[in-house]
């Protein structure tokens, strides 16, 4: 087993917070951009320094794009190898560069990836890991990242902190924080940084691969999200979405039961969007989900039960079965639209 | 080739409408909701079963929390598991990710002859799949996240798994190795009712403390945690209009599309 050693206390560390900064498709993760738009604001009001550090292979331009973003400078760790996330090579890197490093704080989006990585690393530095966070401060007189998490039921705000042990981790889900305004004109630096990597370090290869389509619920201005009460029938739910141009989200029971994909869930253990229209039917309205939707500026209820706690959360409700009104919306919608043609 | 042996980690949770928080300790006061098998758990024994059909390999349940679990976790033997170690201790109490871990690990070590853990995908009551990767830190294993399906090579070596993140991918990993299952990637299997009996009353539960698994003090628990809950208070959310759409529900509809009129794209 493992010799628990690896860390560094609070008297080691530097005053920095560092962004493990994770590439998506072509550019960096969305929530990578948001973590290193808060990590700023932290910074900044405590007089810390922010970092992004980027693993991977042929990501310049990502590193770039991160100054923009609000780093003040990115640690670059380049190697074929690494051109896929492997959580066991990634987290031997990771480890170097922090214990290099030793940044106060680290910061991940709490992504597939994100997630195993954070846990692996938590361990290796023997330290405490707050995950999916719904907000961050920083005490600059003690140098302490509190750390919010919503849970326990429900409607109950926790705050953690980790005193000694170093790095301070947190994880973040997508959509939590706001993009950051993206300025070219910030100056940064990017350094490459030269990690031993052992080809013992992998210790799992993909085979094969098949991507789906990326789902990205926290970039829809229109969200439509089912729950129980939809009872399955999410394709009326996609045909309805079509006609919107909104994306389909649910809660967590209809995720549980398979009838749509995880990625599509909302709320705290799923993704937090920030619409302008969310659209809820069939869905009571446990706090759980509420924190997905919070940031919406406009949201509507359905639900077929008058006195769901959904309505208490909405600003326009409509107490009907939601078999019913879906099909009347989407009557009414084609008759805007050919309403429109005349 | 020697039989296989799989280790499956299982919580027993509160149902998540019925949990109580005590306000001045700000522990979750656990004996005030019903509980259940962590649903996630359940998908993680349905992969360990299917493995276990394919390759005859005997089936160990491991738990880390208070003796009310037991009767839960028999399921787990009616449904085909062989043993169940439940971690148990007045000083495991109140452990974060990294002292849950710490005890996890050491009953797997102690077990000795492990091939492969198998973990849900997050527990329901709050916890977020940091288990499965801190569990594999602490054993220096490998981890493949996000299981849907797993199959042992022939000589036992290897393990070749389906896994689903943004898509699907087929893995190969060394082993010893831990693996988290996607929830809902299965249909769990029910009870076995030949083994109903045996599993609720032949069985041994083996319970191991601190003294049988080594573990230092200073590592379990609450003092073995290096997270702290400093404060407590309860969400504030957004005030919203709360206002009612009445009426026939074409005419609801109707008023509807004129609130979204401004938002909405023109067709
Ligand atoms: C740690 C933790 C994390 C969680 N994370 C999340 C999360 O990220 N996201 C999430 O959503 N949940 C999450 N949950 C679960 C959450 O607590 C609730 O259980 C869940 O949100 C309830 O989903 P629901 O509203 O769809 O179902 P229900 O609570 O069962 O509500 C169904 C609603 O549909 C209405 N209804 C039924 N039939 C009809 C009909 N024909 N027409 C109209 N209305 C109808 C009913 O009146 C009812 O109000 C989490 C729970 C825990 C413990
Ligand atoms: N106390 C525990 N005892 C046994 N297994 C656990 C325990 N806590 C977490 N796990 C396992 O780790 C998985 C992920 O849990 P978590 O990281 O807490 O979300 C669960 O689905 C279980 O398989």
């Amino acid at each position: 087993m493992l010799n628990p050693t690896a860390g560094y206390s609070a008297s080691e560390e530097k005053q920095e917070i560092w962004v493990y900064l994770e590439p998506g498709e072509d550019a960096l993760s969305s929530v990578s951009l948001e973590l290193l738009g808060k990590a700023r604001l932290l910074a900044d009001t405590a007089g810390y320094e922010v970092k992004g550090l980027l693993v991977g292979y042929g990501l310049l331009e990502l590193a770039e794009d991160a100054i923009s973003c609000g780093a003040d400078a990115v640690l670059l760790v380049e190697d074929q190898r690494l051109t896929q996330f492997n959580v066991e090579a990634f987290t031997a890197v990771v480890t170097q560069a922090v214990l290099e490093g030793r940044p106060s704080i680290f910061l991940v989006g709490a992504t597939h990836d994100g997630r195993d990585l954070a846990g692996r690393l938590a361990v290796r530095m023997q330290t405490g890991l707050n995950a999916d966070c719904t907000d961050l401060a920083l005490d600059p007189d003690r140098g302490i990242l509190v750390s919010e998490v919503t849970g326990f039921g429900g409607g109950i705000i926790a705050l953690l902190e980790c005193p000694k042990q170093r790095p301070q981790m947190s994880t973040v889900r997508p959509g939590v924080f706001p993009l950051p305004i993206h300025d070219p004109k910030r100056k940064g630096e990017i350094s490459q940084l030269k990690i031993d990597l052992p080809d013992t370090c992998f210790q799992t290869s993909v085979l094969k691969k098949e991507e789906y389509d990326l789902v990205d619920l926290t970039q829809a201005d229109v969200l439509i999200c089912g729950g129980r009460g939809v009872e399955g029938n999410f394709d009326s739910l996609f045909a309805l979405a079509q006609d919107l141009s909104a994306e389909v989200g649910a809660t967590r029971p209809p995720v549980d039961d398979g009838f749509i994909a995880r990625e599509r869930q909302v709320g705290q253990t799923g993704v937090v969007c920030r619409p302008k229209i969310a659209i809820c039917l069939g869905i009571s309205g446990a706090f759980h989900f509420i924190v997905g939707i919070e940031k919406a500026d406009i949201v509507i209820a359905v639900n077929s039960d008058r006195e769901a706690p959904i309505f208490d959360y909405a600003d326009y409700g409509i107490v009907a079965d939601v078999a019913e009104f879906v099909p009347a919306l989407n009557r009414a919608l084609l008759e805007r639209k050919e309403h429109s043609r005349v | 080739m020697s039989k296989r042996h799989i280790v499956v980690c299982m919580k027993v949770t509160p149902k998540p409408e019925e949990i109580l928080v005590d306000p001045a300790t700000m522990l979750i006061q656990r004996e005030q909701a019903r509980s259940e098998i962590n649903p996630p758990d359940m998908n993680a024994i349905e992969l360990a079963l299917q493995l276990k059909d394919q390759s005859d390999a005997r089936l160990s349940i491991i738990s880390m929390g208070p003796p009310f679990f037991e009767p839960y976790l028999r399921v787990g033997l009616a449904m085909g598991a062989d043993a169940l170690y439940l971690l148990s201790d007045r000083t495991f109490a109140g452990a974060d990710t990294l002292a849950t871990t710490y005890v996890l690990a050491k009953a797997v070590d102690r077990l000795g002859d492990v091939d492969v853990v198998i973990c849900g995908e997050e527990s329901s009551d709050g916890a977020t799949g940091q288990v499965p990767p801190g569990l594999a830190e602490w054993l220096g294993w490998p981890l493949v996240s996000l299981a849907i399906k797993a199959e042992l090579n022939r000589s036992g070596t290897q393990i070749i798994v389906t896994r689903d993140s943004h898509g699907r991918a087929e893995v190969k990993s060394s082993l010893p190795a831990v693996l988290s299952v996607k929830s809902a990637a299965n249909q769990p299997r029910f009870m076995d009712f030949d083994l109903k009996e045996e599993a609720f009353e032949q069985v041994p539960l083996i319970v191991w403390g601190p003294d049988d698994l080594d573990t230092e003090p200073d590592q379990v628990g609450l003092k073995g945690s290096p997270t702290v809950v400093t404060g407590l208070r309860e969400a504030e959310v957004r005030e919203r209009r709360r206002q009612r759409l009445e009426g026939p529900i074409d005419d609801v509809v109707h008023q509807l599309i004129e609130i979204l009129d401004p938002y909405l794209r023109t067709p």
